[in-house]
């Protein structure tokens, strides 16, 4: 029992959880939301994925934007989109840090799963069952950082998602996508290896021909204004169980993209 | 801080905003531990919730180990309660514990920089050397003989440290690290308090105290010693077992300096320490079968002295008792996991080893150590510190790393604590050998100073900038 009096009368508006749900919901919510959150579960490879990649994004906005990473909330007062949140394992942390979170997901499951999540641990993040073109389309004030991470390779239209996630980052803001690159050594440590070989991931995760070059990323975002500042792969070593940030692109990897203006931008 | 008590009735948890504070807008929903907050905030939020207590670490067991670390994460900035059942008052007499704790070099590093070392260096007694004796009790070495089986450290091998480590009595420290406690803001000392139910949840570490007082935590920590009441609540089991042996304790004075010599010998009942302390005495650990402990503590003082000047021999000149004596039951355990959801477990908690390589206390703090390391990090990244994805970090690096030592003073204890022929004859060829052995050795030495394996950023070394 960990929702309080006070927690339930105060849920934001935009949350997907609500009065009307009911008892058995929440408790199907709160089963999937420990699934998700389980890091010896079905969602390890993302658990262990993680750190590596919270820091290369907390040192790319707060260098971006001039802020000390060290320090106790480097990202406070930031509005931050995560898009394709899932159960929120970065939109938690990116509210640590002292964000203003919203995170969207096209899955309504997800979206619950989060909400359910970030109750239980008292955090504030307004979750949404949406998509980038639905906030473009339904005027939602831009970000000063967009997170696209591991999104890029399920969409139907990469240009038009890319385009609308860069129409949501304000002049002078900061986005980040992480994808896989469309390889032949991608195809075989990301497709086969974590699929057949590790069973990280449900056969079928991925679809090889949706992986994304760094290039196809620049270029659909190139008619929005935004340039591209960094790029780093992301390597697992298979003896240390750990991952980290490596020069090479060629598998995982992240770019850190930027939109020229705003204050002290121009 | 203030604490006001609050109505242990369990129906107030729906009534109190437990993670709430003022709220001041409705799309901000109510949460204590959000982010953004101060500490000042907390304050305030903790003291408009009417006493219960939010922090970011609740550490259960105010001892040695439990102590260092809520001075070591508030220092890195965490919130911490520090609960213990005993009134400081009392840990700190000298009567509460007799015992005496083999600093290593790079224990002592933590403690210099926790701003304890000055209030401990003046009590601490260098080790220069230790000299490792197996033997009988008729052995030329009591007469200060030379041995012809023996282990000689010699502290001038090890680069860069000036001494094996230090031996200071557990009260000197107690009262360092009580007297930094209480000057420190962020740790609330809950003492006299006892939990009367502790839970972990996705939410928080919650313990309730008798008195009614509630702590909500993102992470507790079981400071609690052997047969941790806190490990228990968290279904944490662990391999235990007793060695049917008592550790007598008490401090002797004597006539001709000690040199700095730690001596260890290796008797048929267990090991009997002689550890260097200031003012020309010496700390005795004597192991010994559990019923013949208990007949050598009931002696008057004059048999007592004479049946440890039989096995001290002649060396150090006449010997006078310093101290009452104390005995320990000695037993063996280590916890099948060091963390469970919104727990971890450290010292004695996670595990306990026989006193034969006096090691216990620099195991626990390494565990402290190491666990500020992966809090300071999981923060850094807005990580929560509660989380088993950040706590397995903690378990990979502390469990793996002190079962090896666990298990080896284990062994060490079997093939020692004997008076086997074939065993004996074994063993002094074992002790000459790594004796001759300088890499060796030097490894022993650096294992007893805490020094090896992957050390956390408390313990390694200062870094030295030449002189221009």
């Amino acid at each position: 029992m960990t929702t309080t009096a006070a927690d339930q009368a105060e849920s934001p508006t935009p949350r997907v959880s609500g009065a009307t749900v009911d008892g058995g919901e929440i408790a199907k919510f709160e089963k999937m939301a420990a699934e998700w959150w389980d890091p010896h579960g079905k969602f390890r490879p993302l658990h262990k994925f993680n750190p590596t990649r919270l820091a290369y994004i907390r040192d790319a906005i707060a260098g971006h934007l001039g802020r000390d990473p060290q320090s106790a909330a480097p990202l406070r007062g930031l509005r931050l989109l995560d898009v394709g949140c899932g159960g929120g394992l970065v939109c938690e942390p990116m509210r640590r840090l002292g964000a203003e979170v919203v995170g969207i997901d096209a899955s309504e499951m997800n979206v619950k799963v989060a909400a359910t999540h970030a109750e239980e641990t008292g955090l504030s993040i307004d979750y949404r069952a949406s998509t980038v073109e639905a906030l473009v389309d339904g005027g939602e004030p831009q970000f000063d950082a967009v997170l696209n991470l591991e999104a890029v390779e399920h969409v139907a239209d990469v240009d038009l998602f890319l385009q609308s996630s860069a129409a949501l980052v304000k002049p002078g803001g900061i986005m980040v996508v992480a994808t896989i690159n469309r390889t032949l050594k991608a195809v075989a440590t990301a497709k086969i290896g974590a699929e057949y070989v590790l069973r990280w991931l449900p056969v079928g995760t991925h679809d090889p021909r949706k992986f994304v070059k760094p290039s196809e990323i620049e270029r659909a975002i190139r008619p929005t204004g935004m340039t591209v500042k960094a790029s780093a792969g992301v390597a697992y070593n298979l003896l240390t169980d750990a991952w980290r940030v490596v020069d090479d692109v060629a598998v995982n990897y992240m770019i850190v993209a930027t939109k020229p203006g705003g204050p002290g931008n121009a | 801080m203030t604490l006001q008590t609050v109505a242990p009735a369990m129906g107030a948890v729906a009534a109190i905003p437990l993670g709430g504070r003022p709220v001041a807008s409705p799309d901000r929903p109510a949460a204590t531990k959000d982010i953004a907050m101060t500490n000042d905030e907390r304050d305030q939020a903790n003291s408009e919730q009417g006493g219960d207590l939010r922090v970011d670490v609740a550490i259960v067991g105010g001892g040695l180990a439990g102590g260092s670390l809520a001075l070591a994460l508030a220092g890195a900035g965490f919130r911490v309660a520090l609960v213990d059942a005993t009134d400081p008052s009392v840990m700190r007499d000298a009567a509460f514990d007799g015992r005496t704790t083999a600093l290593a070099y790079a224990t002592a590093r933590m403690f210099r920089r926790l701003g304890l070392w000055d209030a401990i260096a003046p009590s601490a007694e260098p080790i220069r050397d230790i000299l490792v004796t197996d033997g009988a009790l008729e052995s030329p070495s009591r007469r200060g003989g030379v041995v012809d089986s023996h282990l000689w450290f010699d502290g001038a091998a090890l680069d860069g440290e000036p001494y094996l480590g230090w031996i200071v009595e557990n009260q000197i420290i107690r009262n360092a690290l009580f007297d930094a406690i209480e000057a420190t803001d962020a740790i609330t000392l809950l003492a006299p308090a006892s939990a009367s139910g502790t839970s972990f949840d996705a939410g928080a570490a919650r313990i309730s105290l008798k008195d009614g007082r509630r702590i909500f935590a993102d992470l507790a920590v079981a400071a609690d010693g052997k047969r941790s009441a806190l490990a228990a609540a968290a279904d944490i089991r662990s391999h235990a077992w007793g060695y049917g042996q008592k550790a007598i304790v008490c401090s002797v004075a004597h006539e001709r300096s000690h040199d700095g010599v730690a001596q260890e010998y290796f008797l048929p009942g267990g090991p009997f320490a002689i550890l260097p302390m200031t003012n020309s005495r010496c700390s005795l650990v004597w192991t010994e079968r559990a019923d013949a402990a208990d007949a050598y503590i009931a002696l008057p003082d004059d048999a007592f002295l004479e049946a440890i000047g039989a096995r001290f021999g002649v060396y150090l000149g006449a010997l006078s008792l310093a101290s009452p004596r104390w005995s320990f039951p000695l037993g063996f355990h280590f916890s099948e996991s060091f963390v469970a959801r919104r727990l971890a477990l450290v010292g004695d908690a996670a595990r306990a080893i026989h006193p034969i390589a006096g090691q216990g206390f620099n195991l626990g703090l390494k565990d402290v150590a190491a666990l500020v390391d992966v809090l300071t990090s999981a923060r850094g990244l807005g990580r929560d510190i509660g989380d088993l994805s950040v706590l397995d970090e903690y378990d990979r690096w502390r469990r793996f790393d002190s079962a090896a030592l666990a298990f080896g003073t284990d062994m060490l204890n079997r093939l020692f604590s004997n008076d086997v022929g074939p065993i004996r004859a074994a063993r002094r060829l074992g002790l000459s050998a790594v004796n001759a052995l300088g890499p060796l050795k030097r490894t022993f030495m650096r294992e007893s100073g805490a020094d090896l394996g992957r050390l956390p950023s408390l313990l390694q070394p200062e870094r030295v900038s030449s002189a221009p």
